[in-house]
Order: C-alpha cells, then sequence, then structure tokens
C-alpha cells in the first residue's frame, strides 16, 4: 500500500505536466530560499551590527546581555515583535493600511533576483538587470505612501509625503550616476558590469559618482542624514507611527533589507562585487561572495557611520542638495565623462577602432 | 577666492570628512557604560537612600519619640505615637514612614538629637505594590539591623565635616 503511495507520488512528479511546470517551479522557489533566507538573517543581525557601531561611536556598549555579547538580541526582538498585538486604527483603510507593509518588505526582496553574490550566483541573470534594480527600488516609495496615507494619521501622512518627494528627487541623479556606470561599461547586465575591467583613469572619474550614490542610496533608504520620513522627533515615526507587531516588523525588515541591497547595488556597480579588491590575484583564493560580502559590510558600516555622524538634514536643504547639486553636478559629470571616453576611444562600442 | 574655497569645500566634503574621522576614534575610546547590576558606582557617606532605625550596641533602640522628625518631615511621610514603657522609659508605639510621600530630603536626619532615624545607602527597594513601601516600626528596625554597620561607618566618615 504505501509503495504503491509512493509509485504514484513519483508518476505525479515525472508527469508531463509536472516536468513542465511543477518541477521548475519548485526549483525556483529552493533558489529564491537560498538568497531569502541568508538575506532575513543579515537583516537581523544588520540591526544587531547598527546597534553595537552606533553604541562604540557613543562611547557605549551596546546590547550585551541577550546571549554572549548580546547576540541573541535580534531573535529575541523579533520574538517579542511577533508576540505582540497588530493593531488597527479604526479610521484606517485596512486593506491599503495591511498591504502596504507587505509590499515594502517584498520590494526590497524581490529586487535581490538580479544582485549576483558570487560569479554566476544569481537567480535571474537579465540583460536589463539595471533597469529592473533602479524600477524596483523606484517602487519602494508606494509602499511607504500607501502606509502614509492608509493609516490616516497627520503624522505618518507628512512622513508619507515627505519620503514620497524625497525619494523621487534623489533618483534623478541616482539614474545619471547610472548611466555613467553604463557608459563605461557598455550593459544593463550586472554581471556583465562586474566583469568589466576599467582602466584606473576610468575608476577615477567614476569615484565622485561613486559619492553621489552612496549619498542617494541614503536618501533612498530613509537613512539618516536623510531620514526625514521617520523623524521620530518631528514626526514621531513617520509614514510607521500606526504600526504595530509583525506590520511594523515587516517596514522594519523592508528598510534594513533596503539598506542591503543598497549596499548590493554599491559594490556591484562600483566595488567589484565578488572580484577581490584592487584586482589582486592573490585574494582570489578567498571565494567571490566572502568578497561580496564583505564589501556589503563595508558600505553598510558607512550607511551607520553616517548615522552616527550627521544630523538630520532640514526638508529644504534636503531639497536643495537632491536638485540643486546632485543633479546638476552629475548632468556636467556625465557630460564630462562621455566626452573624455569618446576621444580616449575607450566608450564600450569603440574599443576595436 | 573665498567663494572658490568655499566651495571646493563643500564639494570634497572636507568637513564631513573630518566629522566621520572624528566619529570613528570614538570607537577606541573607553565606554562609559556601568553595567549597572553588575557594576555601581561610587556612594558619598551622605548618600540619602532608604530610611532605617538604628539600636545601641546593647540592642537597645535609639528613637526617644521626640518627635522632631515627624515635625521637620516637609512631606509629612512620618507618623509617630509613643507611650511610655513598663520600665519608665519613653518609646514609640508606632513608628510608620510612608515612603511613597517621603521626598528624601534628610531633614528628618539632621532633626534626630540621637541618631535613631536615618537614611542609608541602600536604594534598591522598588517593590511590586504600593502596600510595601508603607514602612512601619519593624521593617524600619529591620533595616537598621541589616545596614548598621555601614550606616555607622558613614555617620562617623562625614562627622568630621559636621
Amino acid at each position: 500500500m504505501a509503495n504503491s503511495v509512493t509509485e504514484q507520488i513519483q508518476g505525479l512528479w515525472n508527469s508531463d505536466f509536472s516536468v513542465a511546470y511543477v518541477q521548475p517551479t519548485a526549483f525556483a522557489g529552493l533558489h529564491v530560499l537560498e538568497f531569502v533566507v541568508p538575506l532575513i538573517i543579515a537583516v537581523a543581525y544588520l540591526t544587531y551590527a547598527e546597534r553595537k557601531v552606533l553604541a562604540a561611536m557613543q562611547m557605549r556598549q551596546g546590547p550585551n546581555v541577550v546571549g554572549p555579547f548580546g547576540l541573541l538580541q535580534p531573535l529575541a526582538d523579533g520574538l517579542k515583535l511577533l508576540a505582540k498585538e497588530t493593531i488597527i486604527p479604526s479610521g484606517a483603510n485596512r486593506g491599503v493600511f495591511l498591504f502596504a507593509p507587505m509590499l515594502t518588505f517584498l520590494l526590497s526582496l524581490v529586487a535581490w533576483a538580479v544582485i549576483p553574490v558570487n560569479a554566476g550566483w544569481v537567480v535571474s541573470n537579465i540583460n536589463v538587470g539595471v533597469l529592473y534594480l533602479f524600477a524596483i527600488s523606484s517602487l519602494g516609495v508606494y509602499g511607504i505612501l500607501m502606509a502614509g496615507w492608509a493609516s490616516n494619521s497627520r503624522y505618518a501622512f507628512l512622513g508619507g509625503l515627505r519620503s514620497a518627494a524625497q525619494m523621487v528627487s534623489y533618483e534623478v541623479s541616482m539614474g545619471f550616476v547610472l548611466v555613467s556606470v553604463l557608459l563605461t561599461t557598455g550593459s544593463l547586465n550586472l554581471t556583465a558590469i562586474v566583469d568589466a575591467q576599467h582602466p584606473f583613469w576610468v575608476s577615477l572619474m567614476l569615484f565622485p559618482m561613486f559619492i553621489v550614490f552612496v549619498i542617494s542610496a541614503l536618501a533612498e533608504t530613509n537613512r539618516a542624514p536623510f531620514d526625514l520620513p521617520e523623524g521620530e522627533s518631528e514626526l514621531v515615526g513617520g509614514y510607521n507611527v500606526e504600526y504595530s507587531s509583525m506590520t511594523f516588523a515587516l517596514f522594519f525588515l523592508g528598510e534594513y533589507s533596503n539598506m542591503i541591497l543598497m549596499s548590493g547595488m554599491t559594490s556591484v556597480l562600483f566595488l567589484g562585487a565578488w572580484l577581490p579588491p584592487f584586482g589582486i590575484s592573490a585574494l582570489a583564493v578567498v571565494p567571490g561572495f566572502i568578497w561580496f560580502a564583505l564589501k556589503v559590510c563595508f558600505v553598510l558600516f558607512v550607511f551607520i557611520w553616517t548615522r552616527a555622524t550627521l544630523p538630520r538634514f532640514r526638508y529644504d536643504q534636503l531639497m536643495r542638495l537632491g536638485w540643486k547639486v546632485f543633479l546638476p553636478f552629475t548632468l556636467v559629470w556625465l557630460v564630462f565623462m562621455a566626452a573624455v571616453l569618446l576621444y580616449n576611444h575607450a566608450l564600450p562600442g569603440m574599443q576595436g577602432g | 577666492m573665498s567663494f572658490f574655497d568655499r566651495t571646493a569645500k563643500s564639494f570634497l566634503l572636507v568637513e564631513i570628512v573630518k566629522g566621520f574621522a572624528l566619529t570613528f576614534s570614538y570607537i577606541f575610546r573607553p565606554k562609559v557604560t556601568l553595567n549597572y547590576p553588575f557594576e555601581k558606582g561610587p556612594l558619598s557617606p551622605r548618600f540619602r537612600g532608604e530610611h532605617a532605625l538604628r539600636r545601641y550596641p546593647n540592642g537597645e533602640e535609639r528613637c526617644i519619640a521626640c518627635k522632631l522628625c515627624e515635625a521637620i518631615c516637609p512631606a509629612l511621610a512620618i507618623t509617630i505615637e509613643a507611650e511610655p514603657r513598663d520600665d519608665g522609659s519613653r518609646r514609640t508605639t508606632r513608628y510608620d514612614i510612608d515612603m511613597t510621600k517621603c521626598i528624601y530630603c534628610g531633614l528628618c536626619q539632621e532633626a534626630c538629637p540621637v541618631d535613631a532615624i536615618v537614611e542609608g545607602p541602600n536604594f534598591e527597594f522598588a517593590t511590586e505594590t504600593r502596600a510595601e513601601l508603607y514602612y512601619n516600626k519593624d521593617k524600619l528596625l529591620a533595616n537598621g539591623d541589616r545596614w548598621e554597620a555601614q550606616l555607622a561607618a558613614n555617620i562617623e566618615a562625614d562627622a568630621p565635616y559636621r
């Protein structure tokens, strides 16, 4: 009897339908889990790292009670959030209110589909990877805007509006930065971008763009000093004031995995992802994904470092920086870069002649 | 020229890089944290914490029910009732301190002519119920017995300055 059941299951598994649809879906699902599970663990420990680094920079100790060196603190925090009650304000639009955190979290995970963590280690190696990333990170604003609107609270609404304006402003200069990277590599495929080797002077020209990109990434992820959408000292908590329990946890996870995503993007676009640093081939004995992780950690450290260093921008300063400094600067620098590349016959299609 | 300087400085993020270097240097400075339940800060001999009623070395309670502490207490936290004891000496029959009213001003111990009521070094007497903070004579005497060594040392340490 048991034999026949296993045979039946095997038969189903090997049927045409299964081979055509079920098996690929299952494998893709496993493939996705390979990325999502480490990512969620990384998010948990990013919160821990943030608290530890901030504490160190403020001459404090940070979490040190739960487990050795406080290493179990993220688990305890997660459990606490899970055990809490989800409160939905009576004036809120229930559907949108609940959908917003899910969207934020989902979008922050979906973008990882195209990030290569090692040579060939990527869920989907599509040729328009950069565009896809840009599109997904732009969609991120919807989660926050929806949360702000659906909460039916003034603080949340203000936070949502600020976030929308801020993300739109910084996406413009970010777009120019991406175009400059494309100019030097000639591909939208992230693996190809990593593999493209630049001469030193090209890297030197890309450096200001790298700085602009990191600063814009701070603005995109609503991190200090651009954390106006949250602004706990002025907007209580911004778009997530009305959220509690798992709905809040999803926002939190989404925000932090967006941080990791932006660091991943930075390391793919500018830091050579899995390649050993400075082209030292002796360092290639360390597996590529470890280099990638180290580079991501470095950028994340810079994010946290920034939070420990800089006070929050005023809103007009934020807009001034986005529109009156970054936009003209990236525009001019892009034209300059294009001109230099053209003069040196270094544009992607021109290498041959 | 100053315009050029300013623009160059802000574009090269000079001030921001300096700030970053400063915060980074703070990582290597010693931490100021006191691991409170495991480490504690120093206390002055004058520290005014939980109250205690002291006894003489022979076990006789010091309090003579003069009620000066009750009179001076600005928060009206002390309640005393007194009667002559069988041997004719005047003693309290009731000595209550409402610790929820007490403002820890220390006037009771200043007023006491026999150093009976004192505020000791203990500040960790949080309770789960309010009722536990209505101290009676037994509780105060028990406190005195528990902390006597330190109370006596503190009074002696502070004596030269009075």
